[in-house]
């Protein structure tokens, strides 16, 4: 039967049918959605780890324990857990270990682009590239296998437009004996203890298994030389080889889907059966330096960009520009959409807890805001502009404390560290350690709205419940008093005033503060209450949209003495958080319930 | 045949994402190949949503090549003209006659284009556009929520794909006790359209 999926919805099935029994991760887009899929499947331990990290040494341990497993994570979640997979590609595993890593070509929602394909050679370990959504489920059996087979952890590299897309699969069902328990551990220094002393003695197989990698790889059913049209020889991987493959219909093509190592036999085979070889890839030139390196001449990276998304348009003008092909054939936008429409970027959802946290730092002077990743991030966009800083999961914390301690304060100025409740778990406890035990003196706050907000609402260990179920929730505070942090203040986001006067408070403080501000996100929070609106009162003075809440909007009622236009509240977007009636200096804002 | 290009566009929270799902999958169970690809935002309310969706007899690219839409769908105004670039000379245009202010109109630091502007740059795009009441044609059967359904319905009539294909496939996505309303909306777009 096949059924349209997404490629992380395929991504999981094909877990299910190949009798993965543990999979971790941490949200990202566009990863989140595997796991997400995969907790539907009862016979698969689910979990949302705390980072990258400790969600691959999880599954490392699983496959070890002899379960097959996969771990999921971003693009640069790959950095993060990296520590994990060099060590395992050294232990091997008992049960087959699948490292799935979503790429972001064209950066929809990370901080930084970045082609993990380099993470295979730089690990030594093979890679797989699915290109859709039929070969995101397949693929998965066949990482697993080759996992089994050559006993190392397997990469497997998706991306945003196989992850977000959506095409026919061909659904198998699991044959797996969950009952069966895992063989027992058997005691084996030589393979697992990775000291110096002993993992030495095993660089020479790591070596030896990537040359013998290159002939599976030549052999392997998901390489395949698709014959043409003899003058173009492209080769291709991922979702490029769709885009490309609709451009040069009746070329020859190599597709490849294990592209590390790549098959060098059959790379020599279409060099020597076609007048000119072409790689496609998006990002990096992986492929094309490899094929240049076994001495065969391609086009590649000459005309073809090095960054952001290579989409059918942008392969077909590189191949006009080199005269591959004609121009006319070149799909291009016409010229019809009106010039400057305003943009329309994301903004802080109404009844947001960040708000009262940005709308405070926004008036503040010469403080430097140091912050972080997630829904807070929008506090540096329109109408606040509130932020200094962001950079990686934690660096909120991280980079706060290099500010102090390359004495930024002696200018005057003071330093915030922002975290939010996931990332400060995720990444924000060792930064916090580093400044109690070197005797910090800044200003930290976290933003607890008590789930992963900005991914989908994801728990993490503040929240009580996980993936698959009930869980025990680490409270912030005692967890921040324990580690020794003694002036520990809290603020409820939904009060204007109790965070501006924490805010103070631990400016003014002579040490280490560590701010929660507390409230939960409106879509976690079930905090629907009567929408608020703008009485006659209003002069139009425009307080409430520093706000930037999408629920108030200048009306055309223009004030009389001011000759501003008055504001107005939607009253089906306005959820009643109550922000903007402690704002407005008019007292013009009231509750329906209330009026 | 000739790939069928469309495009979805509208601002999170209005309902393109499963559009875009009943879309595809409507495509899928008329016998076509069909990819589709959603560019999402974040998971926040409020910003742009677009949807690829692609039916025919080979489709390779989940996403349209520029300039190559057949149909946009688009779920509010200002997103349609953001788009227009994109469609064909031939190509169709279907837009919900909606405008939602991004937060920098709302708070005057932008302005919105005008009606004018929006007619004149639908007219010098396509011949074939269809300006449709979705949000008024939603309500009155009976909730706004389900405009997305209402221009389902109207675009539903531009094909000769059998209208119980669609009804299954919107029973088989909305929650249970809302499948009568969808039906409903459903068939209040697609009369719409036949009535034009």
């Amino acid at each position: 039967m096949k059924k349209l999926m997404t490629g992380n919805e395929a991504l999981a099935r094909g877990a299910y049918e190949a009798g993965v029994k543990v999979a971790t991760g941490y949200p990202g887009t566009p990863s989140s959605e595997i796991l997400e899929n995969i907790v539907q499947y009862k016979e698969i331990y689910a979990e949302w780890s705390t980072n990258e990290k400790v969600a691959t040494e999880a599954a490392i341990g699983a496959a070890y324990a002899g379960q097959r497993s996969i771990t999921t994570m971003k693009q640069v979640g790959m950095n993060v857990a990296a520590d994990a997979f060099f060590f395992a590609v050294y232990t091997g595993v008992r049960a087959g270990l699948v490292i799935v890593v979503a790429d972001d070509p064209g950066m929809f929602s990370s901080q930084n682009e970045q082609d993990n394909r380099h993470y295979a050679p730089f690990a030594k370990m093979p890679l797989l590239e699915p290109s859709d959504s039929q070969e995101a489920k397949d693929f998965v059996k066949i990482a697993l296998e080759m996992s089994e087979e050559w006993d190392v952890p397997v990469l497997y590299r998706t991306c945003m437009r196989v992850a977000h897309s959506a095409s026919p699969v061909e659904i198998g069902e699991r044959n797996w004996d969950d009952e069966k328990i895992p063989e027992k551990w058997v005691r084996d220094q030589d393979k697992y203890v990775c000291s110096a002393m002993l993992a030495k003695k095993k660089r020479p197989m790591i070596e030896d298994r990537l040359i013998k990698l290159v002939d599976v790889s030549n052999k392997i059913s998901i390489n395949r030389l698709e014959w043409g049209d003899r003058k173009l020889g492209i080769i291709a991987s991922g979702p490029v080889y769709h885009y490309a493959r609709e451009i040069f219909p009746n070329a020859t093509f190599l597709k490849l889907g294990m592209t590390y190592p790549l098959p060098e036999g059959l790379i020599r085979e279409l060099a020597a059966g076609v007048d000119q070889v072409m790689v496609i890839e998006e990002l990096d030139p992986f492929i094309e330096q490899q094929v240049k390196a076994m001495g065969i001449n391609c086009i590649g990276k000459d005309i073809f960009p090095r960054y952001g998304e290579l989409l059918t348009g942008d392969i077909e003008r590189a191949c006009a520009k080199a005269g591959i092909i004609p121009w006319e054939k070149v799909a291009e936008q016409r010229d019809v959409t009106p010039e400057n429409l305003p943009g329309r970027s994301p903004v802080l959802c109404p009844g947001c807890p960040h708000r009262s946290t940005f709308y405070n730092l926004a008036k503040m002077k010469d403080v430097i805001i140091v912050s972080d990743i997630g829904c807070y991030n929008l506090g540096a966009l329109a109408p606040f502009y509130a932020t200094d800083f962001m950079g990686s999961m934690g660096a909120g914390f991280g980079v706060a404390h290099g500010f102090e301690i390359g004495g930024i304060e002696k200018t005057g100025q003071k330093i915030i560290g922002i975290v939010g409740d996931s990332t400060f778990f995720h990444n924000g406890v060792t930064p916090l350690l580093n400044m109690v035990h070197n005797g910090s003196n800044v200003t930290l706050m976290v933003l607890d709205n008590s789930t992963t907000a900005m991914t989908g609402h994801q728990d993490h260990p503040g929240v009580d419940y996980t993936l698959r179920g009930k869980g025990t929730r680490v409270d912030i505070e005692k967890m921040v008093r324990a580690i020794g942090v003694e002036h520990v203040l809290k603020a409820n986001a939904f009060d204007v005033k109790s965070v501006d006067s924490a805010i103070k408070e631990g400016l003014n403080h002579d040490g280490l503060s560590f701010i929660i501000v507390e409230g939960p996100c409106f879509f976690v929070g079930n905090n629907l209450k009567p929408a608020y609106t703008v009485t006659s009162n209003c002069n139009g003075c425009g307080t409430c949209f520093k706000l930037g809440c999408s629920a108030i909007a200048r009306s055309d009622i223009v004030d009389e003495k001011t000759g501003r236009r008055k504001s107005s509240i939607d009253p089906v977007l306005c959820v009643g958080c109550g922000i903007c009636a402690q704002v407005c200096p008019r007292k013009a804002i009231v509750s329906t319930q209330a009026s | 045949m000739e790939t069928i290009n469309f495009l979805i566009t509208g601002v999170g929270g209005q309902g393109t994402v499963l559009a875009s799902e009943i879309m595809a999958a409507v495509g899928f169970a008329a016998g076509y190949d069909v990819k589709k690809s959603d560019l999402l935002g974040l998971s926040v309310r409020g910003g742009a949503v677009l949807s690829h969706v692609r039916w025919g007899e080979i489709v390779y690219s989940p996403i349209v090549p520029e300039g190559r839409v057949d149909y946009l769908i688009a779920f509010e105004e200002l997103e349609a003209l953001r788009h227009l670039g994109q469609v064909k000379s031939t190509g169709t245009i279907l837009m919900n006659q909606q405008k939602i202010f991004p937060v920098l109109v709302s708070s005057g630091l932008a302005e919105y284009p005008t009606d004018e502007v929006i007619e004149e740059s639908l007219r010098k795009t396509s011949k074939n556009v269809h300006e449709i009441p979705a949000v008024e044609l939603a309500l009155k059967v009976g909730n706004s929520k389900v405009l997305n359904i209402v221009l389902l319905g109207a675009i539903s009539a531009l094909f000769n794909i059998d209208p119980k294909i669609w009804e299954e496939v919107i029973k088989e996505r909305v929650p249970k006790k809302y499948v009568d309303l969808n039906i409903k909306a459903f068939n209040e777009g697609r009369n719409w359209m036949k009535g034009e």
